[in-house]
């Protein structure tokens, strides 16, 4: 479905991501992973075409999508989220989630009656009258997912959609995710919620300091030394195999 | 869109269509066709800056271009005044894809392109004060010859149905926009641009169809201005004054709303009378009284009179209900 | 074709202008630079500005290079009212907000002025007026070339007390990151009213320098405010040196302009130059980054 091949952005002197390859599989869910500041979001942004890569490439379906502009990308099937959620503030869930709908909707009546559907499965039901500004954090991160999934993507790209809930709410998020994926939606998504990611995840790819370290299915890859290492700096992967070994 | 969306709209104007047959003042009637024509070129702007969020300082440029079509058109090529009229609205709706082109895909928004309009607007200025096909500084006088074909009335009603039938068209024009792909994202633009993309919204593209119907709904009202005054120079048609007066109403009436900018604008020039009676006439006077109402508004009503309306009226039902 | 004298004199006429451009959009490119906001009323201030040399110098028999000394902190202490007390509260922090209500006041003031001065141009009638300095071959304006050496030197002044002072480096520290430097207690609603007070000072100044050898009607400061924001466009949003540098070209091609293709045209030049920055490169010329 998703193609990454060898992509680098640099930011002026700073290589924001360095020659990263990855691949979501149809149908799946993919995990990206990573401390801080890995790089995790810009390549994110490649993706979804807000930043154009130094090099490297972009394929969708097989095509060549590097050069195209990020409604494009939206008219092709891919769908993001902003980590640093973006809503319309002076509309009601509902209008916000129809602007979504409008891509595969020209009438505002289908629209709004698809939106409501999607504002409804995301658990938004009884909020879609509200202000969106009026949300809760995690009322926006749903608001984030239902207006993507209301453009009817093949491929959903979750940015930290987990990220600042609480455990009950994450409990209640995690089969919307699963459900949506059930649906034939191929997902991507960057998580820092570990729980989640080994919930969730097929496969899941590791990115450090914007080089991918490692991939695999989720609990090879927790128990990856680079990973550890990258996660906890030089050497932990060491002494955390000596603990287990005096314990 | 449906009909009873535009059920308001049909009733507004065909109650305001009577107004000239119970006031036969010309004073009045001049007073509400210009309040008219203002109203027009302010629905020009509320469709980029209310509904697209783009505050153009500089839609004279649209204003000017329409005015000076009519006129020129006429007095130095021949052309019959109503396809003058036509072709005015046109070449307003392409300075504005112009203008548009130029400045959006420079990504220029906030206050740059409320400086970069600005200044399109005065190099148009200064340009039609400097030809000489445009009549220089004396600007262009249309021969008075009074025949309907000819766009010219005996009765200043006339013109007050033609520019009511404008103004009406416009609110419908609007209303739809409001109801449709195009206006939702339009509005999605605004709000959050970034966002919008993201949802597959072609940004460039949507702010060139609104900065287009934009400036062919401005020139319109140009055109009229040109018509009914007989009379266009270029510090009328091109001047800041009708930029200041196109933001003014919107804001005042409702940003982003259909009935905003007529609203706004009647209720401007109502007062603007009011505080010419009270002050005599003392120049600036109620454009001051303007400048002071744009900053009380902004502070004090950011949705404007219909804002207002709106709230008193859910307070007053809320009263009830309790 | 010009005789290189003729063209010289334009030059340095133009950059005799070109400080005094300057100086007015040093206010505009400072309040640009820490309030990131385009403030629409600086044309009208400094059109209150000029009236006020006008009114001391008709009234008092103030000499306007006298004036400078109250009507600086006179329009100091009016700009941080203004800012303080109607553009903050009234703009709900918001940029679209500012950008209204600053045009709303440049409407109020201008057409207040209208009011209380009627349409009519004035002028002062110093005797120095016209007094002429030689200067090798060229003859130079003697209240134009003053001006030229003030409005470089507050200038600097303003570039000094930026760089030097603790008032500097607080409004730098607002410039740059302003919830940062609310978090070390800088106080910042009291530097942006500062800020805003200093751009009109620069305006009152401004206004003392021009009025010797130019006139004032209530409709004057629309001209100079749209070289202002062409020139603080030119030189980078925000940036001294590049407001100096900007004020020294715009005054050179409005000059050279005005020499070539005559008066009604000659502004034409400025505006060009304007848009095709603003599409172009918004940044600046100068490099300075908005
Ligand atoms: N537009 C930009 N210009 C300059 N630098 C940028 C830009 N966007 C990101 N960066 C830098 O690139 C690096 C990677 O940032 P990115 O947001 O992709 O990290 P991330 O993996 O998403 O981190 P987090 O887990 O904190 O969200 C960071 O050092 C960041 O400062
Ligand atoms: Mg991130």
């Amino acid at each position: 479905m998703l193609e990454v091949q060898n992509a680098t952005k640099r930011f002026g002197g700073l290589v924001a991501v360095n020659q990263a390859s990855l691949k979501a599989a149809a149908g799946a869910i993919t995990g990206l992973i990573g401390p801080n500041g890995a790089g995790k979001t810009t390549l994110f942004t490649l993706i979804s075409g807000f930043e154009k890569p130094s090099e490297g490439r972009v394929l969708f379906e097989g095509q060549d999508i590097s050069r195209d502009e990020p409604h494009v990308r939206a008219r092709r099937g891919i769908a993001r989220t902003f980590q640093i959620v973006q809503p319309f503030a002076g509309l009601s869930v509902l209008e916000n989630i129809a602007v979504g709908a409008h891509l595969r909707h020209a009438k505002r009546s289908d629209a709004m009656a698809r939106a409501e559907r999607v504002g409804q499965r995301v658990g938004l039901g009884p909020e879609l009258e509200k202000s969106a500004s009026s949300l809760t954090v995690a009322g926006r991160k749903r608001l984030e997912l239902a207006r993507a999934l209301a453009t009817e993507p093949k491929l959903l790209l979750l940015d930290e959609v987990l990220a600042g809930l609480n455990p009950s709410e994450i409990r209640d998020i995690i089969p919307v995710i699963r459900a949506i994926r059930d649906e034939g939606v191929t997902i991507l998504m960057i998580e820092h919620v570990m729980q989640a990611v080994m919930n969730l995840c097929e496969q899941v790819y590791v990115l450090a300091q914007g080089r991918i370290i490692a991939e695999g299915p989720p609990a090879d890859v927790c128990d990856d030394p680079k990973v550890i290492e990258a996660y906890l700096g030089a050497g932990a992967a060491e002494r955390l195999k000596r603990e287990k070994i005096h314990a | 869109m449906t009909f009873r969306d535009i059920v308001p709209i049909i009733v507004l104007i065909t109650l305001l269509a009577f107004v000239p047959v119970f006031i036969t003042a010309n004073t009045v009637l001049n007073f509400l066709v210009f309040t008219l024509i203002i109203a027009l070129a302010a629905q020009g702007w509320n469709i980029l800056g209310g509904f697209g969020g783009q505050f153009s300082f500089g839609h004279a440029a649209f204003f000017g271009t329409g005015a000076y079509a009519a006129a020129l058109l006429q007095v130095r090529l021949g052309i019959n005044p109503w396809i003058a009229f036509a072709i005015g609205a046109v070449a307003g709706a392409a300075v504005g894809w112009a203008i548009g082109y130029l400045s959006f895909r420079s990504g220029l928004r906030g206050s740059y392109f409320a400086l970069v309009t600005l200044a399109f607007a005065e190099v148009l200025r200064i340009l039609a004060n400097a030809a000489a096909f445009t009549g220089g500084a004396a600007g262009v006088l249309i021969k008075l010859d009074v025949r309907p074909e000819n766009f010219q009335f005996e009765s200043r009603g006339a013109f007050f149905w033609i520019a009511l039938a404008l103004v009406g068209a416009v609110l419908v024009l609007t209303r739809w926009i409001e109801r449709s792909r195009f206006g939702a994202q339009l509005v999605a633009v605004r709000e959050n641009e970034a966002a919008a993309k993201a949802l597959g919204v072609d940004t460039l593209r949507v702010k060139l169809g609104a900065i287009t119907l934009s400036g062919a709904v401005t020139a319109a009202a140009g055109c009229l201005y040109a018509q009914y005054f007989l009379y266009v120079d270029a510090s009328i048609a091109y001047g800041t004054w009708i930029s200041v007066e196109a933001i003014l109403a919107p804001i005042v009436g409702g940003l982003g709303t259909v009935f905003g900018p007529l609203v706004g604008a009647v209720a401007l020039h109502g007062l603007s009378e009011i505080t010419k009676l009270a002050a005599g006439s003392v120049p600036g006077i109620d454009l001051m009284v303007f400048g002071g109402l744009l900053v009380a508004a902004v502070a004090f009503a950011p949705e404007g009179i219909l804002g207002l309306l709106r709230r008193s009226a859910q307070a007053k039902g809320a009263a009830r209900h309790a | 074709m010009y005789s290189p004298a003729i063209i010289a004199e334009a030059v340095v006429n133009g950059l005799m202008t070109g400080a005094v451009y300057a100086l007015i959009a040093l206010g505009l490119t400072l309040v640009y630079g820490v309030l990131h906001i385009i403030n629409f009323a600086h044309g009208a201030l400094l059109t209150a500005a000029m009236f006020a040399v006008w009114v001391v110098y008709e009234a008092l028999g103030l000499d306007p290079y006298l004036a400078i000394l109250p009507l600086t902190p006179l329009f100091f202490g009016m700009g941080y009212a203004v800012q303080r007390f109607v553009i903050g509260p009234a703009s709900h922090g918001n940029d679209s907000n500012i950008l209204l209500v600053t045009l709303g006041l440049s409407i109020a003031i201008e057409n207040a002025l209208l009011a209380g001065f009627r349409s009519d141009t004035r002028t002062l009638n110093t005797d120095y007026g016209f007094q002429i300095v030689e200067f090798g071959p060229l003859l130079l304006s003697k209240p134009r070339l003053i001006g030229f050496g003030a409005a470089i030197s507050v200038t600097v002044l303003l570039w000094l007390l930026l760089s030097r002072t603790d008032t500097g480096k607080a409004i730098r520290a607002v410039a740059k990151e302003k919830f940062g430097a609310s978090l070390v207690g800088i106080d910042v609603a009291h530097v942006y009213a500062v800020t805003f007070g200093l751009g009109c000072a620069c305006l009152a100044v401004a206004a003392c320098l021009l009025m010797p050898t130019f006139y004032v009607n209530p409709r004057i400061g629309q001209a100079f405010v749209l070289v202002a924001f062409t020139i603080v466009v030119l030189g980078g949003m925000g940036s001294i040196p590049g407001a100096l540098l900007g004020g020294l070209f715009i005054g050179v091609v409005e000059s050279l302009c005005g020499l070539f293709l005559g008066d009604s045209l000659g502004q034409i030049g400025i505006f060009l130059i304007f848009i095709l920055v603003l599409l172009v490169r918004p940044t600046g010329m100068f490099g300075a980054k908005a």
